[in-house]
């Protein structure tokens, strides 16, 4: 019969090993030293406070709302990279593309219609997680300048779903497009229909039809291929990057502004 | 800085012999060069700063500038429509589907309407039965002549500019728009006699 190793030898072997302590720098050791190393050393978790105040962990006053539209990000991050793989923002393929998402590709479906959601679910929580901000009077010093970096964030996930909203390539996806970019011509001073833009254009040719901030966002003077592939590339690269910068600002600015707001 | 200290030119006040003296803050120029408008590193700063931001504003410039291509690959503007005996008195939708335009002929004049709602750009449908254009986006309703008379829809729709070509075809050119509260559809190229 085999002897087996003593468990608290292999124990000791493993988590005494140099691959795991190189890794894994702390013990679990429960007290408050190892506790504050443990956050501070970690690279997924010193954006943390080292201390929480026991109301901030409290669901009834953050509600968990930025928490979760962070995890939605999250969820449309790894759907979106799933999808890249199959769709081709081109004129003539996106829209078939789309079909062999939902209809023959394995999952296809539900990652199609989990990226949908928690798209919605971003948009929905991050209005809830404004008012709540607003409501506890978080967006008071020192954390006005948090506030600021939030109102860029709910810009930038409005333009992730108004981006994501062309991509399907239908007639919906097409005509909200082109309503939502001709309010683009009243941009005042870059819009050919906006403020100042006759007199601009009589002075340098600009702020045309064929040259302002219309015609910039959708490469083109109409809602055509040109857009697909713009929005495609904000889509995916420009407002992710945008977004995820911000983020992290606003993160670590919630630790260095001290933490949660208390209660009133 | 030391000898700061003992200059004689800052003497510690009589009354209080034990404060330490006020010292005089040296310049940051350097004294050999002090006839000079420039110090050495203030000059290099702003060379630095300038360079840089010379830099940033060009390649600024050219990436905007790429942003708006040369040549667009959309439809021309401008297509030949056929003879006028091609038409009834009415609405055509003939060159809607390519062309985004209806061709309405009247008793007097034909003109041809850019089938692009006034509101935000939808293409409105043409309803014969109730002899309207009526947009699905949001409920815009155009009379047939293409004045507005329900739904946010601000302005009439813009016609076209519409002429005779040479082989005697009508010729519409959509880059060119005539449009109402410019009091534009009585001019020459908005429309033509029947």
């Amino acid at each position: 019969m085999v002897k087996l190793p003593d468990q608290n030898e292999l124990k000791k072997q493993v988590f005494e090993s140099q691959i795991w302590r190189s890794i894994f720098r702390h013990s679990y050791q429960d007290n408050p030293r190892n506790r504050v190393l443990q956050i501070a050393s970690n690279v997924w978790l010193h954006l943390h406070p080292v201390k929480m105040q026991r109301h901030a962990i409290r669901l009834s006053y953050t509600w968990c709302a930025g928490g979760l539209t962070f995890f939605f990000f999250l969820v449309t991050v790894a759907t979106g990279v799933v999808l890249m793989f199959y769709y081709r923002p081109v004129g003539e393929y996106a829209f078939p593309d789309i079909q062999y998402l939902e209809f023959d590709v394995p999952f296809g479906m539900l990652m199609r219609n989990m990226h949908r959601w928690a798209a919605h679910g971003m948009v929905i929580l991050v209005w809830v997680h404004m008012f709540r901000v607003f409501m506890t009077g978080s967006y008071k010093p020192p954390r006005e300048f948090n506030w600021v970096v939030g109102v860029l964030l709910l810009t930038i996930t409005l333009l992730l779903s108004f981006t994501g909203y062309l991509l399907p390539w239908d007639q919906l996806s097409i005509w909200a497009v082109t309503v939502g970019s001709n309010m683009g011509r009243a941009t005042p001073m870059a819009g050919h229909q906006g403020p100042m833009a006759e007199q601009i254009a009589a002075m340098t040719g600009l702020v045309t039809p064929r040259y302002d901030a219309r015609s910039l966002l959708l490469g083109g003077t109409q809602v055509g291929p040109p857009t697909l592939l713009r929005f495609y590339v904000l889509h995916c690269i420009f407002l992710p990057m945008v977004g995820s910068a911000l983020m992290i600002l606003h993160f670590w600015r919630i630790r260095k502004d001290g933490g949660i707001s208390g209660p009133l | 800085m030391a000898d700061d200290v003992k200059d004689p030119a800052a003497p510690p006040a009589a009354g209080a012999p034990t404060k330490a003296p006020e010292r005089p803050i040296a310049p940051i120029t350097n004294p050999t060069h002090e006839n000079h408008i420039w110090a050495r590193r203030s000059f290099f700063g702003l060379a630095g700063w300038g360079l840089l931001s010379g830099t940033l504003g060009v390649w600024g410039t050219a990436f905007l500038r790429m942003l708006f291509p040369r040549v667009l690959f959309e439809p021309p503007s401008s297509f030949k429509a056929g003879f006028k005996g091609d038409f009834t008195v009415g609405v055509s939708e003939k060159f809607t589907p390519q062309q985004s335009v209806w061709i309405v002929k009247e008793a007097e004049q034909m003109y041809a309407l850019i089938a692009i709602c006034t509101h935000l750009g939808c293409t409105p449908r043409w309803l014969s039965l109730e002899q309207k254009f009526k947009c699905p986006c949001h409920g815009s309703g155009f009379k047939s002549n293409g004045v507005n008379f329900e739904g946010p829809a601000p302005r009439p729709l813009e016609r076209a500019k519409i002429s005779i070509a040479d082989d005697g075809q009508i010729l519409i050119d959509k880059s060119v728009q005539f449009r109402w509260e410019k009091n534009d559809w009585g001019k020459p190229g908005s429309f033509i006699p029947a």
